[in-house]
């Protein structure tokens, strides 16, 4: 077991892209433990991407299924390649990040999205996510562009005004 | 030494207020902290963490210039700077009904009597002079849970209040 250091903002890595895996081989799979060993040190975290360890990377971590109220989601997944291929829908929500500590804010996600992913030994697969495990995996996917949720917060007043189409 | 102060600036509100004291509380070498600047019914409102080795009679004298340009008044207290540790909402509470005196007494009171901890509050009166309606935004630590919250608030449903209760569960990645 290795836990790895996380990179904090402003570290100038965690602005740089990742680059697709290659290989699916041993050298990856002991990443992903670790990778997985470090989400687990840290405080509850429900996703890691590889460049919050410093490895530009497309790999991510997201396990959603021990939230403290129960969300839809797939279980523990190692995405690897992920691409959002359909969105659908847009909700505001709460994130942190390990990478960003002592602030959270309101950013603004699709509310559901097909994901197509491989696994940490290549096979591709696809996952229709909603909610909260769709909102983790978007987080995720923005840290391998080199996107922080901070680029996305918005006001906490906003979201008073979200125009409501029915009652 | 230097010490926290909240400086509270009110006033009629222009372009330009926050930039001109920002400017002035840098140039007495003091650094800010976390600030709240809201427009409240057209009036500029701040509270600003201001960290200083000025005393705070020496802050207020030496910013008295800055808030008599701008037509301001201003009020300093000395306080606890304690950064780095907030506190996470786990309940969001949205209210909305025509206006009238007391709905903030009432919602709040009963969220009091059962612990809540209020961490932010926002209301605005929205609406039109002759048909005004309030809306509280209100989010905060509910020791009891999230359904005692709902139970607590819904006496007021019956009064034709609008009530929503929300969960606010933070995605950390």
């Amino acid at each position: 077991m290795a836990v790895l250091e996380i990179l904090r903002w402003p570290d100038p890595r965690l602005r740089q892209p990742s680059l697709p895996v290659k290989e699916f081989d041993e050298e990856l799979k002991a990443f992903i433990r670790d990778l997985e060993d470090t989400r687990r040190a840290g405080p509850a975290a429900v996703g890691i991407a590889a460049p919050q360890v410093g490895r530009q990377l497309r790999v991510v971590i997201v396990d959603c299924s021990k939230t403290r109220k129960p969300v839809p989601n797939h279980g523990h997944l190692v995405l690897v390649n992920p691409e959002i291929l359909a969105w659908e829908g847009h909700v505001l929500g709460r994130e942190g990040c390990l990478s960003v500590p002592d602030y959270t804010g309101n950013v603004l996600r699709a509310e559901r999205i097909r994901l197509q992913a491989a696994d940490a030994d290549g096979s591709i697969h696809e996952y229709d996510m909603e909610g909260f495990e769709a909102r983790a995996v978007q987080h995720e996917i923005d840290h391998l562009e080199g996107l922080l949720f901070l680029d996305r917060v918005v006001s906490r007043h906003s979201d008073v005004f979200r125009r409501k189409t029915s009652k | 030494m230097e010490k926290w102060y909240m400086l509270t600036v009110v006033g009629a509100d222009r372009p330009g207020i926050v930039a001109r004291l920002a400017r002035e509380l840098f140039a007495l070498g003091a650094n800010l902290g976390e600030a709240s600047m809201l427009r409240l019914g057209g009036n500029f409102t701040i509270m600003l963490m201001v960290h200083t080795d000025l005393d705070a009679r020496a802050l207020e004298a030496r910013l008295a210039p800055a808030s008599a340009d701008l037509n301001l008044r201003l009020h300093v207290d000395p306080i606890e700077g304690r950064l780095h540790q907030h506190v996470q909402p786990e309940v969001r509470i949205r209210v909305h009904e025509a206006d009238r005196a007391g709905i903030v007494a009432e919602v709040s009171e009963a969220l009091a009597d059962i612990g809540f901890n209020i961490l932010a509050l926002d209301t605005d009166v929205a609406g039109a002079d002759d048909a005004p309606w309030y809306v509280i935004q209100i989010e905060g630590v509910a020791p009891s849970g999230l359904e005692a919250v709902a139970a607590a608030l819904e006496p007021l449903r019956g009064r034709g209040v609008e009530l929503g209760v929300e969960a606010i569960d933070t995605m950390v990645g």
